[in-house]
């Protein structure tokens, strides 16, 4: 059995610590590029969601790496994500790609499902090596983080950005690589220490909240580098969903104590939106009041053209805007998303931030950015 | 004198704006049409500013704005390089001091700007249609056999204006010819078009924005008066278009440089009108350095690579640091 699964930014690190030290074999798509989503595009119904085009992509990709099954996960509500697997898997068949498809339902419902996937997964292995395994993909995830979040900070500070990214990457190999925790603290240490003593400017950043839907947020490709551009125009960028939080929430049913939960967003949304509208929609809304709350610049919500969740929580961010004075900028990602308008609207926004941050709100922004 | 320069290179036109340090327009502004290439279009304007001014008129501080502003801020040597939604507000501010709300209608985009208090509070773009405003009536107009200017004023003799389908400006064109065939008089279709036009501007691109005068309506397209009046009856406002509304991205460019040389006594990165001579050319290729195939964009000056973008590792940046710091520095949103 060779097993491959779709990418959403870090994440593949993640599972592949997971799967690999179970002593699966595994066969990893190629990063997500122009050609995985030319592929997806090509073999989607045209207004499917851009991740569910990627995820086939990746799955072509694969198979012609060899992979013979895909390990995807499921879902319930009103998202549309819920049946990617089913769909894919008849795309698949009537492209007459012969790959198998395990679908990891959310333990919502129950684990036994669950835990019969995952048996049927790991064989004969113990499930006191599962459990090892799973801690020791989870430290990963939090490692990744930790890089990620600080990467977030520094990007804008830092007077080579180019550099920075180069050690980030290096980082994020290393972690990669890790056979052991011990490994993977080094790493995280490592870019610690080499990046925070990089020339910096000195003085207060715009600082802009990115909440959303969870693959749009996570992976580059999909939401065009839009972090990077941010940090590159001067802006510190609060993320709301981080992997380590996700995997805590949907997997480990919110038992271990990880900054950015999404239980917090769902009772910060109460007062706009109190029901679950499938996908991220409510965690959008919590997202943006908690960023609001943090006394961030300003909000921009990702999601895929056509996303359902995320345009009920579009709906409702304009009163969020109105109660905390914070203002809010959308972008609607897929394939025919042009270059250009992305990062004129964000050059725009990043003026309108500044702008206001000038005009009363904390007053002028000093260091070597000040004013026009 | 001491002048600073506005360039806004959109897709229809290239403007280029001269101001004193007052901020008050020099000489005529400069409208040329783009025609699908930017370099040449830069060339020919710069050469053509170069005939008209004095020997001891000085260029102090150069902007560039538009969809082209990258790629005219390394060929002039830009000192600030500015989207085309800030560029507009602040040129708009400076005609109308108090205005709260900016209509803008160029060649392919169109934006609306909410200000509150002389603050951008607010805007949006066209997304998925409302696009492409400007081309769409020039076609039409030569479709006619009219001169852009003859098919605003037509408008105006309507009596009682069409009803067309403006989803978009394909859905627009084939109801209008429709219309046509039916034997509905021509006043009346192209008022009937601007109308709808307008309404599909107002709910795609100013959907749920509120809408208060004074109300700016500047670009191109205001050059049609079909357009205004339907803007007026539509909005139930009064309309405001400012003497040089054509070139209003250039004029902002101008001024946003002008505020940035004069706050920070900075000498200009401008490389005078000798580039008029050079030779520049423009070339992409896809970087195999790893899976990522990121297109990477490359200018060339006389053979001297001048700048390079769109690759996400900075390997390309990084074999010439500092071209690529200047290039990324010029779009920082507090230039």
């Amino acid at each position: 059995m060779k097993l491959t699964y779709p990418h959403m930014g870090n994440l593949y690190i993640v599972v592949r610590a997971l799967l690999t030290s179970l002593g699966l074999d595994l066969v990893l798509p190629p990063p997500t590029s122009r050609r995985t989503a030319e592929l997806g595009v090509r073999y989607s119904p045209e207004f499917a969601c851009f991740p569910f085009k990627l995820n086939l992509g990746n799955y072509l990709e694969a198979e012609e790496l060899g992979a013979d099954t895909i390990l995807m996960a499921g879902g319930v509500g009103p998202c549309r994500f819920g049946y990617y697997a089913q769909v894919q898997r008849e795309i698949l068949r009537d492209l007459g790609v012969d790959m198998e498809m395990v679908v990891l339902e959310p333990p919502d419902v129950g684990y036994r499902e669950l835990t019969d996937k995952v048996r049927y997964l790991v064989g004969d292995c113990s499930w006191w090596r599962v459990v090892k395994s799973i801690r020791f993909a989870w430290q990963k995830a939090l490692a990744l983080d930790n890089v990620e979040r600080e990467l977030l900070y520094l990007r804008p500070r830092v007077l080579e950005p180019n550099s920075l990214e180069k050690r980030y990457r290096t980082a994020v190999e290393e972690i990669d690589a890790a056979p052991d925790s011990r490994a993977i603290s080094r790493a995280v240490q490592e870019f610690f220490k080499t990046s925070r003593r990089m020339p910096q400017r000195q003085g207060r950043f715009l600082r802009v909240g990115l909440v959303g839907e969870i693959f749009t947020v996570l992976e580059p490709f999909a939401n065009y580098d839009l972090e990077r551009r941010l940090g590159r125009l001067g802006v510190q960028v609060e993320r709301s969903i981080w992997l380590s939080a996700w995997i805590n929430d949907h997997l480990f049913g919110g038992l271990l104590r990880v900054k950015g939960g999404l239980k917090h967003a769902d009772r910060l949304a109460s007062p706009y939106l109190n029901s679950f509208v499938g996908g991220h929609g409510r965690e959008t809304v919590g997202g943006a009041v908690a960023c609001a709350l943090q006394d961030c610049d300003g909000v921009i919500q990702v999601a895929p053209l056509t996303c359902m969740p995320e345009i009920v929580a579009h709906s409702v961010l304009p009163s969020v805007s109105r109660d905390y004075g914070i203002p809010t900028l959308t972008l609607y990602l897929d394939e025919q998303s042009g270059e250009a308008g992305i990062q004129t609207r964000l050059e725009a926004f990043v003026d309108l931030m500044a702008a206001r941050r000038r005009k009363g709100k904390g007053g002028m922004l000093d260091g070597s950015f000040s004013g026009y | 004198m001491d002048l600073f320069l506005g360039i806004d290179v959109g897709s229809v036109s290239t403007n280029l704006v001269l101001i004193d340090d007052r901020g008050d327009l020099y000489l005529n502004p400069l409208y040329l049409r783009t025609q699908g290439q930017p370099v040449a279009a830069i060339k020919k304007g710069l050469r053509m500013l170069q005939e008209i001014l004095a020997p001891q008129d000085r260029i102090c501080g150069v902007g560039t704005t538009g969809s082209a502003r990258s790629l005219a801020g390394v060929l002039v040597g830009a000192d600030i390089v500015k989207n085309e939604i800030t560029a507009h507000a602040v040129s708009a501010l400076r005609e109308v001091p108090d205005v709260r709300t900016i209509l803008e209608i160029g060649g392919q985009d169109s934006k609306i700007i909410i200000l509150r208090d002389g603050v951008v509070v607010d805007f949006a773009m066209n997304t998925v249609c409302a696009a492409g405003t400007g081309s769409f009536l020039d076609q039409q107009a030569f479709r006619l056999n009219l001169s852009i200017e003859e098919f605003g004023r037509i408008a105006l003799e309507a009596d009682n204006p069409v009803r067309i389908a403006g989803r978009c400006t394909v859905f627009a064109e084939s109801d209008m010819i429709h219309k046509q065939q039916m034997g509905h008089s021509l006043p009346n279709i192209v008022a009937g078009l601007c109308e709808a036009l307008v309404r599909n501007y107002l709910n795609n691109v100013g959907k749920g924005k509120e809408i208060h005068s004074p109300v700016v309506f500047q670009g191109g397209v205001a050059a049609s008066a079909g357009i205004r009046v339907a803007f007026q009856k539509a909005l139930n406002m009064d309309i405001l278009v400012p003497k040089h509304f054509n070139v209003m991205g250039a004029y902002g460019a101008a001024l946003l440089s002008r505020d940035w040389i004069t706050e920070r006594g900075a000498e200009t990165r401008f490389r005078g009108f000798e580039v008029v001579s050079c030779d520049f050319r423009p070339r992409s290729f896809i970087c195999k350095g790893c899976p990522n195939a990121c297109e990477v964009v490359e200018i060339r000056q006389d053979g001297a690579v001048l700048a390079r973008w769109g690759d996400r590792c900075g390997r390309w940046g990084v074999a010439d640091e500092k071209v690529e710091d200047a290039a990324l520095s010029c779009s920082h949103p507090l230039r």
